[in-house]
């Protein structure tokens, strides 16, 4: 607090982009960042257009029902995600605790008889046709009340102590919790490592940070000890080692989406045209496996170019973070940053066969309503801090 | 740009700027390395992988060819396919749906008046774990859940199809008999195909559809694969539930071909009933287990008629035996029906032999002019070896000797050829003339009939002798030294001692008295009612021993082509026509005046002419068994008959009789036995002589029968 009230004196240049502040944000957003997004947001619709065409390959005009729900979605998302832009973040930060909490109600909500059981997993809950998945939308609390946390030593402190450590932990810790009962390893790891990630760069003791490191080898080393993962966990993590080894069962999912990306060759066979996605050989290939529709329809140029479009995303919301004098948005921008890497990098990283099998989608580009709301809120933070970010406002 | 001071106290500076450069380098090279193996699947694997994704959304259906027919000479089918009505069921529609089928199966169980448990087990896949009832079939090809269903009820099931989803109602090919239970051993059946038989035969292996058939035995094994035709494939595209999308390609089956046979289902009926017939007479007094009896055509070895005994009702293959069924036929109570016993059985042939011992003979130097002693018995080499019934005939023609079978004339045959070869220790290279006329005859080998698991009988000479005994000597030297202690009887026991001790140590030593013996047709020779049948025929046709052969074309099932199966000459007799004319006309006199008149007393011999010979065989611990061999019309043969009945008494009294019913069959005379299946007097034959022409299949494949 004590940097943002005060702080050095106001110079020239501060002055007149207050005088302008009107027609001067969005000269101040960073265009290529929402260049890269809206590139992986047409690339996500076209692709969950593809990967919902009937299977006998009829007229794609005819069957816009998943599409035109996507394209509902990503309207919402983006207003929603444009609003949160524009307001000061120390506006939307004042909020962060509510969206903390009303998130992590609606975990312990999806877990009641309230919950919906989609593919295993008790993630959503129902209302009036709509699906709505509480922990999509507690990655951007997370991030927010971590960063909060993380961002405000205390008088005379210049870093996180100890303290304040403990509380982020505890923070993190239900959330964690409430989503591995789901059960949704997938989240549970991406929310540990967005933990990770703002501890990590936060300026926090080497001891914490090396201690967080060490509980997380700790916490694998017992799941494998104690054998806490269900059979079908266990199988995933063997399948990665050796695909082939069950190809009809445990292996089916990633051998599937092997053969998908691998037979769309460079070129890949056009959109529209893919027989494995018409043949509905990989499950899930308009959500989390999307990118397999990339691999066969639009061969290495395309699916090249998604992996492309998130590494500059990724490295514009990290060059935001650099620009950040003052530690609570750029611990946003880490946050966010760490939540899409290493989602992208699990999520790819699944349909080329280097990770392990989890269910969570690819930013902007996977379908799912609560998804693409929680990416639009978390570019709105990143591009809400480029554009205000100077600490004078 | 402007930046806004930094206050060096703070974290982010100090320790941010450098650890954000890191993130964005880990970054950077964390998406490359996905770049990387994006770029190894997608270009240096695409191949790899798209040959993957290629047997992921294609699916081959094997679509099985309708198999050739089994027609007599005439074109009347002996086996063909009847269509049945089968209630199958789509594996993958019924798996798809909610319950996995279960209220269709329910309903149908209604329907079909079934448990529905019954259907549910049918519905499985076979596998290790799951056990009949079970679909051993590709889940691709339909299931069948029952099968031979009426008319009204697949009726039903195909009106009311929105109730029965993924159920069909549709017509299935079977094999039949239309004529039932006759020729039950050559034709053969049809069984799954076993995992042996998959690896053995590429053929089978690539086009297998789960449920194939293959022949196993008689006709449908031997030409299983003219048979069979060619399966077509079906190429679909499937999606990921195993839906059908398109199809990629069809490749139309071929159908197999049909065997157009030599058989003519009369005579084969007039045989069989004349066989069953005789064997019923010969009891009580004859055990008459067996019989077998053989009807050939001279003048290219064509099996016209070929009857076994014990036989069996082949309608037992249709639509599958059950295991219940197949134990039973075959167990030795049942007298083992799907053995072939002209083919498979083998005898010691007693007196039928006599034509290769008289060829023997007159190639050892013996004079067709000269008169040769008949006493009542011999006395060789130190044994007494006695005529039938110890019968005196005096001084004989050849000629005599093989129309009153005079043993004691062969005897002396045996017995000098076997002191001209050097006897026990033969100097150099022996004749055994005796043997080798034998095997110019055809006996000692199989003949090379077009039917499976034929055997060769035996010609025993000096070379089989010593094979033999080197096979046993070590049982024998055994025994010899350690006796038989599991024996009871101590002098039997002491005897079967001494004669392994001779066994063991003089063995190999082929003997008189089985030389002699061998010149009646006894001892150690066994021959098959088959290779008697070509012998007799090539002595009626001139000297020409034909390979036997039941089919004789193969045609394709729309008659575009047939294939003539020429006939095959195994061998010609090195024997000169005066020889072989004196033995005709000796074999002529047999059912005249010799052991075969009795049997063929009724017979109008000024019309058609039987040339024969008898044959009584003794074997150790059995009751003689009755041979006759012949042929007809004498002047100008056309069929060969043989016949046995396994302890059925002495030839002229059993077996001739048979012959002769046969024969009066083939040329419509009137029969002394009631008869329901042929008219009487009809000839079964015009003119007593097999089609020239073949059956025609039209090209809608339909048969046109050749008139009698």
């Amino acid at each position: 607090m004590l940097n943002e009230m005060g702080g050095p004196p106001r110079r020239p240049l501060e002055l007149r982009r207050t005088v302008n502040s009107a027609a001067g944000g969005a000269r101040r957003l960073d265009w290529i960042l929402i260049c890269a997004v809206m590139g992986l947001c047409v690339l996500g619709a076209l692709l969950v257009w593809a990967a919902t065409l009937p299977g006998d390959g009829g007229d794609p005009m005819e069957s816009t029902e998943h599409l035109t729900r996507h394209l509902a979605h990503m309207g919402v998302a983006l207003v929603v995600g444009l609003a949160v832009a524009s307001i000061d973040y120390r506006t939307v930060r004042a909020y962060a605790p509510l969206v903390y909490l009303f998130t992590l109600v609606g975990l312990v909500l999806v877990l009641t008889p309230l919950g919906a059981v989609i593919n295993g997993s008790r993630g959503w809950i129902v209302v009036a046709g709509f699906q709505y998945q509480p922990s999509e939308l507690m990655k951007v609390g997370l991030i927010m009340v971590l960063a909060t946390l993380l961002a405000e030593p205390r008088d005379g402190e210049t870093r996180p102590m100890s303290r304040d450590v403990l509380f982020c932990l505890l923070v993190v810790v239900a959330p964690l919790a409430l989503v591995a009962l789901q059960p949704d390893l997938g989240t549970a790891l991406v929310l540990g490592a967005i933990f990770l990630g703002m501890l990590v760069l936060s300026g926090a003791s080497v001891f914490w940070v090396a201690g967080m490191l060490a509980c997380g080898a700790l916490a694998v080393a017992a799941v494998w000890v104690f054998d806490l993962l269900e059979p079908y966990q266990m199988q995933r993590l063997a399948t990665l080692m050796d695909p082939a080894a069950d190809p009809q069962g445990a292996g089916y999912n990633s051998a599937q989406a092997l053969i998908a990306v691998g037979s769309g060759g460079f070129e890949g066979t056009g959109l529209f045209q893919g027989e494995q996605t018409h043949g509905r050989f990989v499950p899930e290939q308009h959500t989390d496996f999307v990118f397999t529709v990339a691999g066969e329809e639009l061969g290495f140029l395309g699916a090249f170019a998604i992996i492309a479009l998130i590494a500059i995303v990724l490295w514009r919301v990290l060059r935001i973070a650099r620009a950040c004098d003052l530690p609570y948005p750029r611990m946003v921008c880490i946050g966010v940053a760490t939540w899409f890497g290493s989602q992208s990098f699990v999520n790819i990283g699944m349909c080329l066969g280097v990770m392990p099998v989890t269910g969570i989608p690819l930013p902007f580009v996977s379908y799912g309503g609560t998804a693409i709301l929680a990416n639009m809120l978390a570019l709105g933070l990143v591009l809400g801090v480029n554009s205000r970010d100077r600490g004078f406002e | 740009m402007h930046r806004p001071p930094v206050d060096p106290t703070l974290p982010g500076p100090r320790l941010g700027r450098l650890g954000l450069i890191l993130v964005q380098v880990v970054v950077i090279s964390l998406f490359a390395a996905l770049g990387a193996r994006l770029w190894y699947l997608q270009v240096p694997m695409a191949d790899y992988y798209r040959e993957l994704a290629e047997a992921n959304h294609q699916q081959e259906l094997v679509v099985p060819a309708t198999r050739g027919q089994i027609l007599d000479s005439s074109g009347r089918a002996m086996v063909n396919n009847r269509t049945e009505l089968v209630v199958s069921a789509d594996y993958h529609e019924l798996q798809g749906m909610d319950d996995g089928g279960e209220a269709v199966l329910t309903e149908l169980s209604e329907v079909l008046d079934e448990p529905v448990e019954e259907l549910q087990q049918r519905m499985r896949l076979c596998g290790p774990e799951v056990e009949r009832p079970c679909w051993p079939g590709s889940p691709y090809q339909p299931v069948t859940l029952a099968e031979d269903v009426e008319g009204p009820v697949a009726l039903q099931i195909m009106e009311r199809s929105d109730d029965f989803p993924g159920i069909t109602a549709q017509a299935q090919a079977l094999r039949e008999y239309p004529y039932e239970d006759h020729a039950g051993q050559i034709l053969g059946y049809i069984q799954p195909v076993t995992e042996e038989e998959l690896e053995e035969r590429d053929e089978l292996r690539s086009r297998f559809t789960g449920i194939d058939q293959v022949g196993r035995d008689g006709l449908e094994a031997t030409y299983d694969n003219e048979l069979r035709g060619t399966s077509g494939l079906r190429t679909l595209g499937v999606n990921n539930h195993g839906e059908v999308m398109d199809v990629i390609s069809d490749e139309e089956p071929v159908a197999g071909r049909h065997l157009i046979t030599h058989l003519d289902m009369n005579i084969q009926k007039v045989a069989e009933r004349a066989l069953e017939q005789g064997m019923e007479q010969a009891r009580p007094e004859n055990i008459a287990d067996s019989g077998a009896a053989v009807v050939m055509d001279v003048k290219n070895g064509g099996i016209v008629g070929m009857a076994s005994l014990p036989t069996y009702d082949p309608t037992i293959w249709e639509g599958g035996v059950d295991q219940e069924t197949f134990d039973e036929i075959l167990s030795e109570e049942a007298g083992e029906p799907l053995l072939s016993r002209a083919v498979q059985g083998t005898y010691p042939p007693g007196s039928t032999f006599k034509i290769a011992s008289m060829l023997a003979a007159v190639e050892d130097g013996a004079s067709l002019r000269s008169t040769y002693a008949c006493p009542g018995s011999v006395s060789l080499a130190g044994q007494s070896y006695e005529n039938f019934e110890g019968s005196a005939q005096g001084s004989v023609s050849l000629r005599q000797a093989i129309i009153d079978s005079c043993n004691t004339v062969f005897y002396n045959f045996g017995y000098q050829m076997w002191q001209k070869d050097g006897g026990l220790h033969p100097d150099g290279e022996p004749d055994e003339t005796m043997a080798e006329t034998a095997r110019d005859l055809g006996f000692g080998s199989p003949t090379g009939i077009d039917l499976p698991y034929e055997t060769g009988g035996r010609i025993p000479d000096r070379d089989w002798k010593r094979t033999f005994w080197e096979e046993t000597r070590e049982e024998n030297c055994e025994r010899a030294e350690k006796g038989y202690p599991d024996v009871d009887d101590p002098s039997a026991a002491a005897y079967m001692k001494q004669l392994a001790h001779e066994h063991c140590v003089e063995g190999f030593e082929w003997r008189a008295n089985e030389a002699i013996n061998f010149a009646i047709g006894q001892g150690d020779v066994l021959v098959s009612p088959l290779q008697l049948a070509t012998a007799y025929a090539a002595v009626a046709n001139g000297g020409t021993v034909y390979e036997p052969r039941v089919v004789r074309a193969l045609a394709e099932a729309d008659g575009s082509e047939v294939e003539e199966i020429e006939p095959t000459v195994k061998n010609e007799l090195p024997t000169d026509d005066e020889t072989l004319n004196y033995l005709q006309d000796a074999l002529t006199e047999v059912t005249k005046s010799g052991t075969g008149q009795g049997a063929f007393d009724d017979f109008p011999q000024d019309e058609i002419s039987v040339a024969g010979k008898t044959g009584s065989a003794d074997a150790e611990g059995r009751d003689v068994s009755s041979w006759f061999a012949s042929y007809a019309p004498a002047d100008d043969p056309q069929y060969a008959v043989a016949v046995l009945v396994s302890q059925g008494g002495t030839g002229g009294e059993t077996a001739a009789p048979i012959a002769a019913e046969i024969y009066k069959g083939i040329y419509g005379f009137e029969s002394s036995e009631d008869s329901e299946d042929v008219e009487q007097g009809d000839p079964v034959l015009p003119g007593g002589t097999p089609h020239e022409d073949l059956p025609t299949i039209r090209e809608d494949g339909s048969i046109e029968t050749l008139e009698p």
